[in-house]
């Protein structure tokens, strides 16, 4: 789960991590409201979404004076902004963060992920802050700095000097830096956090750290002890035919194709979307209806395909272990009775009753369901079938 | 001969009286697989499935020998149990249950290593070693005994693998599901020399993901350390990125885990790479000059 700068940054407040004063505002006169409390004459308006490279975008703009403020808060509020990370459709503007504006002295890139070969989490710094730090490590990763922090000694002084220094940061600046560093790698493990970013950190010309921006993203399966996190969750930043998978205890994920597939298991459901693709089709999904396929799940599978339009037929590849074949076949039976399904349907059943589940189907006769005896076969009639040739 | 586990294999269930463990236990014990008893901690002293239950995972190694421990715990207390396990000197904890915290199975891992006890998982399958001891929740009758051992990140694909081979005319010796989860116990490089040192294993099978690098470093290893014929297949060639597939680990981020580049690595590690998970039988039997 990802959260908004806005709510990062009281997070970082709660644990010390500095970061400039600012408010979040869901309207023009709002937002200059939060400009008048926080005072000064020059202040940030930052339009809040779940994506990166919302400055490039026209997402963040500079305001002198409190009806600037007002104005670029309601030009920003409902508008579509469209970044690298949002994808061509791009994502609508609910609220903007207004914050005072900072005396930046140079810019860094700060950021904290799991490193999944060392088994541990990791904190990254590089001088180059601004910059897309995936661009970074591409075109010069000599210029990122790694610690791998044990998290059973924690972080210590050497893992915020490793940083500092190859940071080329000045004597004085070395202890404002470590201690930042120390109060971001305790947010990190306390939140169950699996990505924090900050990008741009910046020196201000007193000499202070401070995090201009706030990247956060957490371990679902850790949610359940962060009711306070769990509480910040955007539903209008996600796909609402994910969250509706997901309340039926489906994984699902849109794609572009047009061959839609249902699959019980995840490595099997991303294999077949590959298998669709090897044999000259595109995938419309990836779902997931997991280990117990029944009836009803079978049921919302279809009808969550067919909500996309460009489904043109669909591929049911079922490896039933537990779950017998025959029941599953007779919940694809009950299913077409409950939803309208108007494309071809491909079943492949393989495993633990696989023939009697195929006698089922033969049985009930129904014109859009097509039986397959395989994984080869059944790909083979999807992607015909998309196309008209089946 | 084979992996990991064998007919003489005594194992406990952590979390034997759940529903889940319950009815896994009975599988398991229906297949064969020697389950010695389980652990419940407040129900100690009963008899569940014909087996003693006890309070602690000490207790029902000292009473029946145990070595392995298959573990079915709500994620919540998923990391304790494996510590337990541990602790109490169990030397293979299999962990099933999905869904346990990072942060929690990175400190339980690392007590796991210290106190010297391998694990498989979390969120996996179990390991299988055919027609002798089932240790999770395959259904056992795909698994005929045979040349091939496998290690895949996906359970059902592990069956689809499995399926393909024995309608090649050939079988699996072990099976390990080692799970998709972001930390994850044995993995390729630690299992793929076990397979080597088998003599019943004949030829490799491995399935992996988009997401991480354990593909990559496998690579590396089966380059300079691997003669038997090993046959990869890796899921989420048209996987996009930044989407979590299913499985917490399997995601594409930074560019970096595509499948891409870890079927480019293997190949160049001599492994026989298949593009089409409806190829991996046909390219066993291929690799076994059958």
């Amino acid at each position: 789960m990802n959260i908004h700068e806005y709510q990062a940054k009281e997070i970082f407040r709660e644990y010390g991590v500095p970061v400039p004063r600012g408010g979040v505002a869901f309207t023009g006169p709002e937002a200059k409201r939060v400009a008048q409390e926080l005072g000064g004459s020059l202040w940030v308006v930052k339009a809040q979404i779940h994506a990166g490279g919302r400055g490039k975008a026209g997402g963040v703009k500079l305001a002198r004076s409190l009806e600037e403020v007002e104005k670029i808060a309601e030009e920003l509020i409902g508008m579509t902004l469209v970044t690298h990370q949002t994808g061509p459709e791009g994502k609508k503007v609910e609220k903007v963060y207004v914050e005072e504006g900072a005396d930046i002295q140079k810019e860094y890139y700060l950021g904290m992920v799991l490193d999944r070969a060392t088994e541990m989490p990791v904190m990254m710094a590089s001088t180059e802050g601004g910059m897309e730090i995936e661009e970074v490590a591409a075109k010069s990763p000599e210029k990122i700095i790694k610690v791998a922090i044990d998290p059973t000694i924690g972080f210590q002084g050497f893992h915020g000097r490793k940083l500092a220094f190859g940071l080329g940061l000045a004597k004085e600046e070395m202890k404002p830096f470590i201690k930042f560093a120390e109060a971001l790698y305790k947010v990190y493990m306390d939140k169950d956090a699996n990505m924090i970013e900050i990008n741009p950190l910046i020196k201000t010309g007193s000499g202070e750290f401070l995090a201009l921006d706030a990247k956060m993203g957490f371990d679902d399966n850790a949610l359940y002890r962060h009711p306070d996190i769990s509480e910040m969750r955007d539903l209008s930043e996600e796909d609402p035919v994910e969250i509706e998978a997901a309340k039926y205890g489906l994984s699902y994920v849109n794609l572009d194709g047009n061959v839609g597939c249902m699959v019980n298991g995840a490595g099997l459901a991303m294999a077949t979307m590959d298998i669709i693709k090897h044999e000259g089709g595109e995938p419309a999904n990836f779902l997931d209806v997991g280990g117990g396929a029944n009836p009803d799940t079978v049921a919302k599978g279809f009808e969550l395909i067919l909500q996309d339009e460009n489904v043109k037929s669909i591929f049911v590849n079922i490896f039933g272990g537990i779950v017998r074949c025959d029941r599953i076949a007779n919940g694809i039976l009950q299913a077409t009775e409950k939803v309208d399904v108007n494309v071809p349907v491909i079943v492949r059943l393989d495993g633990t009753n696989a023939q009697e589940a195929a006698k089922i189907l033969e049985n009930a006769n129904i014109k859009n369901i097509i039986p397959a005896t395989d994984l080869s076969d059944g790909a083979k009639k999807a992607v015909a079938a998309a196309k008209g040739e089946l | 001969m084979s992996i990991l586990v064998n007919k003489d294999t005594k194992v406990i269930v952590q979390g034997f009286t759940g529903k889940e463990g319950t009815f896994h236990s009975e599988q398991c014990i229906a297949y064969g697989t020697q389950i010695v008893g389980g652990v419940t901690p407040g129900k100690g002293g009963q008899t569940h499935l014909d087996r003693p239950v006890f309070n602690t995972v000490k207790e029902a190694v000292e009473a029946t020998g145990a070595t392995v421990s298959m573990i079915f715990v709500p994620p919540a207390f998923t990391a304790d149990a494996v510590m337990e396990a541990a602790d109490a000197g169990i030397e293979l904890a299999v962990i099933i249950t999905e869904g346990a915290p990072v942060r929690d199975m990175m400190y339980a891992k690392m007590y796991a290593t210290k106190k010297g006890m391998k694990t498989i998982g979390p969120n996996c399958p179990g390991v299988i070693t055919a027609q002798e001891c089932k240790i999770g929740i395959m259904p056992g009758f795909i698994f005929k005994k045979g040349p091939v051992g496998l290690i895949s990140k996906s359970g059902t694909l592990t069956y689809e693998a499995s399926n393909q081979v024995v309608k090649e005319g050939l079988g699996i010796s072990t099976a390990v599901g080692i799970g998709g989860d972001p930390i994850i116990g044995l993995s390729y490089k630690q299992l793929l020399p076990m397979f080597e040192a088998d003599p019943e294993t004949k030829a490799i099978v491995m399935i992996g993901e988009i997401g991480g690098t354990l593909e990559i470093e496998a690579a590396e290893f089966i380059k300079n350390n691997i003669t038997k014929p090993v046959i990869a297949f890796i899921a989420g060639q048209t996987a996009p990125k930044g989407k979590r597939m299913g499985h917490a680990g399997a995601i594409i981020s930074g560019g970096q885990g595509t499948a891409q580049e870890k079927m480019e690595a293997l190949e160049k590690a001599g492994v026989y790479v298949v593009k089409s998970p409806a190829d991996i039988g046909k390219k066993v039997a291929e690799a076994l000059g059958k």
